[in-house]
C-alpha cells in the first residue's frame, strides 16, 4: 500500500488516543468510586 | 449470598451499567469492522490513491467534535435555563467538551496527515485549518475556566456562558471553505459539490460515523458519572471542613 506509514499512524493516533483516553476515564473514576459508597451512585 | 454477590456487581461497575457494557462491546465491533473496511476493503480514490483511507478516520472525528460542542452549548442553555438547573447538566456539559476537545485533536492531526500527502504540507494558514485550530483552542480555554476555583454552581454558570458564546464559531469554521479561498475541500456529502463517492466508499464513511457517535455516548455517560463521583467527593471534602472549622470555633 502506497503512504501506508501515514495512513497506520492516522488510525494509531485516532484509535490510540482514544483509548488512553478511555483508560485514564475508567482508572480516575475507579480511583473516586473507592470512596463513594455504591448505594450513593445515582446511577447503580 | 444473592446479595452479597448483587452487591459486589455494583461496586465493581463503577460507572458502568448493563445498558453501558451492551453499548461498549457493540462499538468495540463497530470499530473493528470500521479499521477493516477503512483499511482493507474500500477502493483506493481515482484522483487522491491510497491516501483517501484516512478520511475514514477524518471526517467521523470532525463531526464528532462538531457534535460534542453542540451537546456543550445546549447541556449549558439547559443549566441556564432557571426551570431545568441542575448539575447534571453542568457536567454533561464538562464531559462533552472533553470528548470534543480530544475529537477536535484527532481531527486536526490526521487532517495534518492528510494534508502532508494531498498537499504536501503538514500545515497551512488556510482558512478552515485555522478556524480549527481557533475552535480547539477556544475548547481547551473553555476546560482550564473550567478547572478555576470556586463552587459547584460558580463554575456551571461561567462554563455555560462560554459554552454558548464558543459554540458560535462552530458555523465560521464549517462555512470557512466558502467564504474565503481554502485549499481544504467543501463537504463530499451533503455538501453543494459534482463530488460522486463510490458507494463502499460511502458506506464507510457512515459506518465510521455511526461508529464515533456511539463511543462518544459511551465516553460520554462514563466521564459524565466520573465528574458526578468527584463532585460527590468536593462535597464529602467541604462537609469535613466546616465540620472542623465548627469544631475550632466551639460551636456544636
Amino acid at each position: 500500500m502506497k503512504d501506508a506509514g501515514f495512513i497506520f499512524a492516522s488510525y494509531v493516533v485516532t484509535f490510540g488516543s482514544i483509548g488512553l483516553f478511555t483508560a485514564a476515564v475508567v482508572r480516575r473514576a475507579r480511583r473516586l468510586a473507592r470512596q463513594i459508597p455504591p448505594e450513593e451512585r445515582p446511577w447503580t | 449470598m444473592t446479595a452479597t454477590v448483587a452487591d459486589a456487581s455494583r461496586r465493581d461497575r463503577v460507572t458502568g451499567t448493563p445498558f453501558t457494557r451492551v453499548l461498549g462491546i457493540v462499538t468495540l465491533v463497530g470499530i473493528a469492522w470500521l479499521v477493516f473496511f477503512g483499511l482493507v476493503v474500500t477502493p483506493p480514490d481515482r484522483d487522491q490513491g491510497e491516501s483517501v483511507r484516512i478520511m475514514y478516520a477524518h471526517v467521523p472525528g470532525a463531526w464528532l467534535a462538531y457534535l460534542a460542542f453542540v451537546v456543550t452549548a445546549v447541556s449549558s442553555a439547559m443549566y441556564l435555563f432557571r426551570r431545568t438547573r441542575s448539575l447534571v447538566w453542568d457536567r454533561i456539559a464538562g464531559a462533552s467538551a472533553e470528548i470534543g476537545v480530544l475529537f477536535m485533536g484527532i481531527s486536526l492531526v490526521t487532517g495534518s496527515l492528510w494534508g502532508r500527502l494531498t498537499w504536501g504540507t503538514f500545515w497551512t494558514w488556510d482558512a478552515r485549518l485555522t478556524t480549527t485550530a481557533f475552535l480547539f483552542i477556544t475548547y481547551v480555554g473553555y476546560l482550564a475556566v473550567r478547572g478555576l476555583g470556586g463552587t459547584h454552581h460558580q463554575r456551571a454558570r461561567r462554563s455555560a456562558v462560554l459554552a454558548l458564546l464558543a459554540v458560535l464559531e462552530i458555523p465560521l469554521v464549517h462555512f470557512s471553505v466558502r467564504l474565503w479561498n481554502s485549499l481544504h475541500q467543501e463537504a463530499s456529502v451533503a455538501g453543494n459539490t459534482d463530488v460522486t463517492m463510490d458507494g463502499l466508499m460511502l458506506f464507510t464513511l457512515f459506518l465510521g460515523v455511526i461508529v464515533f457517535t456511539l463511543m462518544y455516548v459511551w465516553m460520554l455517560m462514563h466521564r459524565q458519572r466520573a465528574l458526578t463521583l468527584h463532585d460527590m467527593m468536593d462535597d464529602v471534602g467541604l462537609d469535613v471542613a466546616l465540620q472542623a472549622r465548627r469544631a475550632e470555633a466551639g460551636v456544636s
